[in-house]
């Protein structure tokens, strides 16, 4: 029953793909920014772990909340002071700075840290299973990330549909103009939008420096399987971008079992494509995010 | 006493074409003033002016006797300006109520709990109190005008800005529409109404204004002003009544 196995392990990875991809549909949603600096967003938190751990050795499941508050000021600071400016000048010219940001980080990080392969070292956690029978074992971190990522999405759901700040997000998602003649300030509210995103992607990248090594190329990689989870599942929902990182997980471990692991992502990406052939909104379209 | 609007000398161009020239307008406390023209004569960027989504050249807005000329779109509302869309601007994939209930948390600063009564008395007020959970990208169009309305009141304002709020309504839904802006006249608060449907504003205003080529033609008796010769000139006798 190996496939079995692969199975269970590719719904696990898709549960990482998508805390990676809500932050990136989250932008999207409140504000039609496509940011492709994304996918260096998800490893500028490991590297803040890093330096925490380097210098408090703790284990890195502490340091997750610290990086979260941090990533959170970086993300509403980079809204706030840069992002802001083009969020009303049209598609292009976000993809151009966003690339620019991309490009600033990737580079910051090779001169910080080298192109050496780095690791969270949290002892034995990441060696231990779950066995259920002799082909099948769950992995305790991939699980564990699913359950924070199905947590996360609950969580961020609750809070679009539930909370007065939530629902600011989405009045400003439906439209900017009358939002604002409601009282609400849209630029406060980008920036919280990208706060936000960049805290959940603080979770994700932390956790996956413990589950693998990383090092500063792995941004590129990132923005392509978040960009395939949220297209997959189709813009701006939660429950969407869950169920396209988990088809892109399955696609990739299961491509792997069929044709040997050197295809695993190009089956994933090849599933992508003819989803986006056949149904090109995605599998649950909405055109808001909640 | 202090104007409840105010504007002077505003100024603004498009693209090099002047589009309101030296306009000076000012509302009474209470009043329900109509502001009437030709199409393009500038009363929609008026209001655009007045609530910030459009910045002047030159000249001021001044609500209750403060300058707000400097003030951003939110804070202009915030201050107790509202203001309805000519083409309705739902929160499409929002209830109704959540609709009006994000004008009353942002527009008066005050938490979800506290203002749901407020939402309520609103949403009652507007005849929406039966469709409360229905999406408001799927509402009529005289149900969207009515959203309009509850939405900016839900804000709590002073002075409320109506953009042709019975255009495209049917005559007995017109009506309507006049018994619920009166009942807001009898609350104190401020009018000021766009309208293209005569015979509307003549029931309702106490003075209109008349704008041509972004300047104004004249102001005066709502019934005086609509029979004067330049104003049936101006509408060369086309959409008046
Ligand atoms: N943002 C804009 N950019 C360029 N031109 C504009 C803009 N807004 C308005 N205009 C132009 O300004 C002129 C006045 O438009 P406005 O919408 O204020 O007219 P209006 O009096 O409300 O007309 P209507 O009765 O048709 O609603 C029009 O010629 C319009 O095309
Ligand atoms: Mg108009």
């Amino acid at each position: 029953m190996d496939w079995l196995n692969q199975g269970v392990q590719g719904i696990l990875l898709g549960g990482h793909f998508a805390l990676f991809a809500v932050g990136l549909a989250l932008v999207f949603g409140t504000m039609r920014l496509v940011n492709l600096a994304h996918g260096d967003l998800t490893i500028v938190p490991a590297y803040v772990a890093l330096l925490m751990i380097n210098a408090i050795h703790f284990s890195p499941f502490y340091s997750i909340p610290i990086t979260m508050a941090i990533m959170f000021v970086v993300g509403y600071l980079l809204q706030r002071g840069l992002l802001n400016r083009v969020v009303q000048s049209g598609d292009v010219v976000g993809v151009i700075l966003t690339f620019g940001i991309s490009i600033v980080i990737q580079n910051a990080l090779l001169l910080g840290f080298t192109a050496d392969n780095e690791r969270l070292k949290a002892g034995t956690i990441d060696s231990l299973s779950i066995r259920i029978n002799e082909n099948l074992a769950i992995g305790w971190l991939p699980l564990i990330i699913f359950l924070v990522a199905l947590v996360v999405i609950i969580g961020l759901q609750l809070f679009l549909n539930r909370t007065k700040m939530g629902r600011a997000f989405r009045a400003v998602s439906d439209d900017q103009e009358a939002a604002r003649l409601m009282g609400i300030n849209t630029k406060h509210i980008w920036a919280m939008a990208m706060g936000v995103a960049l805290v959940i992607v603080a979770i994700g990248g932390v956790m996956r420096g413990i589950r693998t090594t990383f090092d500063p190329s792995f941004g590129s990689l990132s923005l392509i399987y978040a960009f395939e989870a949220v297209i997959i599942g189709g813009m701006g929902s939660g429950w969407g971008t869950l169920l396209g990182g988990i088809i892109l997980g399955l696609s990739q471990t299961l491509g792997a079992r069929a044709f040997g692991p050197p295809w695993s992502i190009l089956t994933g990406h090849v599933v992508f494509l003819i989803i986006l052939a056949l149904r090109p909104q995605g599998l649950l379209a909405k055109t808001v995010t909640s | 006493m202090t104007k409840a609007l105010e504007t002077q000398g505003l100024r603004k161009s498009f693209g090099g074409v002047l589009v309101i020239d030296d306009l000076s307008i000012s509302v009474d406390q209470g009043e329900a003033l109509g502001i009437v023209g030709p199409n393009g004569a500038g009363k929609t960027t008026w209001f655009n002016l007045i609530t910030g989504a459009v910045h002047a050249d030159g000249g001021k807005v001044l609500f209750q006797g403060k300058d707000i000329t400097g003030l951003s779109r939110h804070e202009r509302c915030r201050q107790g300006i509202g203001r309805t869309f000519q083409i309705p601007k739902p929160f499409s994939g929002m209830t109704v109520f959540e609709n009006v209930l994000v004008g009353a948390t942002h527009g008066r600063r005050m938490r979800e709990r506290a203002s749901y009564g407020h939402c309520v008395e609103i949403l009652e007020m507007t005849g929406l109190h039966d469709k409360v959970n229905v999406l408001a990208g799927s509402l009529t169009l005289l149900d969207r005008k009515r959203l309009e309305l509850a939405r900016a009141l839900a804000t709590d304002p002073s002075v409320l800005l109506l953009d042709e709020i019975a255009g495209g309504l049917t005559e007995a839904e017109v009506q309507e529409l006049i018994e619920e802006i009166r009942k807001l006249q009898a609350t104190g608060i401020t009018i000021v109404w766009i309208e293209h449907i005569v015979h509307a504003l003549l029931a309702l205003v106490n003075r209109i204004t008349v704008i041509q080529f972004g300047r104004k033609l004249c102001e005066g008796d709502p019934r005086e002003v609509m029979s004067s010769q330049e104003v049936q000139a101006c509408y060369m006798g086309g959409t008046l009544a």
